[in-house]
C-alpha cells in the first residue's frame, strides 16, 4: 500500500469549527491552506445522508468578499462576467471572474445584500487570485473590497430535510427564501446570512455566520436538531462526490485560467447584453463565435475500476481528451467522470474508453448531470 | 487501531498470516481507514507467481487507489471472491472477510514485521 493520506506542508489555518470536528473524530486533511474535514466516517454515507435526509458541512473555507458602495452594482458589472446591477435586493447569481483574455480566475456566488452591498463568495483555493482581481479593478468606481473571509463560518445544511432542520432554530420564513435568493436573519439566536443555494444538486442552505459570533452554537444546534431527520455531518470528500453526480464544475478541475466559460458549457454566465465594457469581453465575444476547442462531458464506465483526473480519453484508441474529476458514484453504483473532449469530436459514433492506468476500461458518453433530484 | 498479535506486517500496510506453508494476506485496519471507503479491489490472478515486494494488483477507495504488494515469494493459489463482490468487506472486516489473497510459499518469508515493529510503524505515520 502507498500513498496513505496527504501530508501537509505548512501549518494549515484551521475553522472555527475546528474543536467540532475534532470531537466527531473527523479525517482532517489540508485543503486550499485549511484544515477541513474529508469525511467524518464513511463518505459514502454521508452522501447518502445528503441524497436521503440531509448533510451538515463546513465550508468556512470559502472566501467572503464584500463590495460596498454607491457604484457597486457597476463596478460588478465591469469587474465580472455576470449582469450584477440587474440583481434584485435578496437574490444571488452564480457567474464567474475572467482574466482579460476571457480565462476562468473563479467561479462564484454572488449575493446582493442591500442597494450598496454585495457579497462575493469565491473558492479558497482562489480568494488570494479574486481579490486581488477585484482590488485591482476597481479604481474609479465608488465600491471598496472589504475581504472578511477569515472572520466569517460557513456552514451548509443539504438534503431533502434540510427546510425541516432549520425551520424550528430561526426566524426566518423559509417558505420565503427561494432557490439562489439570501437573506440576513438569525439561526439558533446568532445573527448569520441565510441562503438557500449549495453544491450537491439537492436543496438546502448555507449560512453564513457573521464575523465574531458563536458558529459552533450553530452547529450544535443544527446537529441536536437534526437528529430526528437523520441528518450527519458530511465532509469533503461526500461534497465532491455530490458535486460531480450533480454535474457542476470544480475550479481547478473543469475551471482555469485556460478555459473559458464556453469550453465548460457555461457561456450562459456570460451576459454581452449589459451596458459598457467589461474586462474579458472582447475576448470572450471571440470565444462565443468561433468553434470550441473543446467540450465538457460526461463518461460512465462499464466496468467497476475507476475513472480519475489525467486520465486519457480514447476514441478507437486515439487519445480524444482528458478525465477532469472522476469518482465512484454513490447514487448510481457506476464509475462517472466529467473529461474535457476536442471540440471537433462526434461523440455519437465510436468506441471510447479511458485509460485506467495502462488498460482501457470502455465508457459511455452521455448527457450532465448524471443526477438531477425530482422536484 | 487494531493490530491483531497472531498476525505479521510489511511497511506497505498489508497483514500476512501463515499456516502450513500458505501465506494468506490482506491489508490492515489502519490502512482501510485511511483508504476511506474501498469501491473495488483487484488480487493477483490463481496460478500467478509472485515475489516479495512486487505489486500484484490495486485497491480503490472514493478518493486514491493503491496497489497491492506481495509481501512473499510463492504461487497464488486462492483469491477472495467475496471481496472482490463486496469490496467494502475489507473495510469492515479487513483481518477476517476482507482478506485478499493466499500464496503457496516457495521460501520462507523474510523482513515482515512483528506486530510491535507495525504498531510503531503507524504510530510514527499518525
Amino acid at each position: 500500500m502507498t500513498a496513505l493520506g496527504n501530508e501537509a506542508a505548512s501549518a494549515p489555518r484551521t475553522t472555527p469549527l475546528y474543536e467540532v470536528h475534532q470531537g466527531l473524530g473527523a479525517n482532517l486533511v489540508d485543503f486550499a491552506g485549511w484544515l477541513m474535514p474529508l469525511r467524518y466516517r464513511s463518505e459514502t454515507a454521508e452522501h447518502r445522508a445528503v441524497r436521503e435526509t440531509a448533510g451538515l458541512f463546513d465550508l468556512s473555507h470559502m472566501g467572503e468578499i464584500h463590495v460596498i458602495g454607491t457604484q457597486a452594482a457597476a463596478f460588478l458589472d465591469y469587474a465580472l462576467v455576470g449582469h450584477l446591477s440587474r440583481l434584485t435586493v435578496g437574490r444571488a447569481r452564480y457567474t464567474m471572474i475572467t482574466a482579460e483574455d476571457g480565462g476562468v480566475l473563479d467561479d462564484l456566488i454572488v449575493y446582493r445584500l442591500a442597494d450598496d452591498e454585495y457579497l462575493v463568495v469565491a473558492n479558497a483555493a482562489n480568494h488570494d487570485t479574486v481579490v486581488a482581481a477585484l482590488t485591482d479593478r476597481a479604481p474609479g468606481f465608488d465600491a471598496r473590497v472589504d475581504d472578511r473571509s477569515v472572520g466569517y463560518a460557513l456552514l451548509a445544511v443539504q438534503g431533502p430535510a434540510s427546510a425541516r432542520v432549520l425551520e424550528p432554530l430561526t426566524d426566518a420564513d423559509l417558505s420565503n427564501i427561494r432557490y439562489y435568493t439570501g437573506y440576513r436573519c438569525s439561526v439558533a439566536g446568532v445573527p448569520v446570512l441565510l441562503a438557500r443555494t449549495g453544491y450537491t444538486g439537492e436543496d438546502g442552505f448555507e449560512i453564513f455566520v457573521e464575523p465574531g459570533t458563536d458558529a459552533p452554537r450553530v452547529w450544535e444546534e443544527l446537529a441536536k436538531a437534526g437528529e430526528e431527520h437523520g441528518l450527519t455531518p458530511a465532509g469533503l470528500s461526500a461534497r465532491d462526490t455530490l458535486r460531480l453526480e450533480a454535474g457542476m464544475p470544480l475550479y481547478g478541475n473543469e475551471l482555469s485560467a485556460d478555459i473559458t466559460p464556453f469550453d465548460a458549457g457555461l457561456g450562459r454566465v456570460v451576459k454581452f447584453e449589459k451596458e459598457g465594457d467589461f474586462v474579458g469581453r472582447a475576448a470572450l465575444a471571440r470565444a462565443a463565435e468561433n468553434s470550441r476547442p473543446r467540450r465538457l462531458v460526461g463518461l460512465v464506465g462499464r466496468g467497476r475500476r475507476v475513472l480519475r483526473s489525467g486520465h486519457e480519453v480514447l476514441c478507437d484508441g486515439r487519445n480524444v481528451g482528458t478525465v477532469t474529476s472522476g469518482a465512484p458514484s454513490p447514487t448510481l453504483g457506476v464509475p462517472i467522470a466529467m473529461a474535457y473532449v476536442d471540440g471537433g469530436l462526434d461523440i455519437t459514433s465510436g468506441a471510447f474508453s479511458v485509460d485506467v492506468r495502462g488498460r482501457a476500461e470502455d465508457v459511455d458518453i452521455v448527457e450532465l448531470p448524471f443526477y438531477k433530484r425530482d422536484r | 487501531m487494531s493490530v491483531p498479535a497472531e498476525l505479521n506486517y510489511t511497511s506497505e500496510h498489508e497483514w500476512v498470516a501463515i499456516t502450513d506453508g500458505v501465506a494468506t494476506i490482506g491489508i490492515t485496519a489502519y490502512a482501510a481507514e485511511a483508504l476511506g471507503d474501498i469501491v473495488y479491489v483487484e488480487p493477483p490472478e490463481v496460478d500467478t507467481t509472485v515475489r516479495a515486494g512486487d505489486t500484484c494488483g490495486e485497491v480503490e477507495s472514493t478518493k486514491s487507489v493503491s496497489d497491492i504488494y506481495s509481501p512473499v515469494n510463492g504461487e497464488v493459489v486462492d483469491v477472495n471472491r467475496a471481496a472482490i463482490d463486496e469490496p467494502e468487506l475489507i473495510g469492515t472486516d479487513p483481518y477476517g472477510q476482507g482478506w485478499l489473497f493466499k500464496v503457496e510459499l516457495s521460501q520462507d518469508p523474510s523482513d515482515l514485521l512483528s506486530p510491535e515493529q507495525y504498531t510503531q510503524l503507524t504510530e510514527g505515520e499518525g
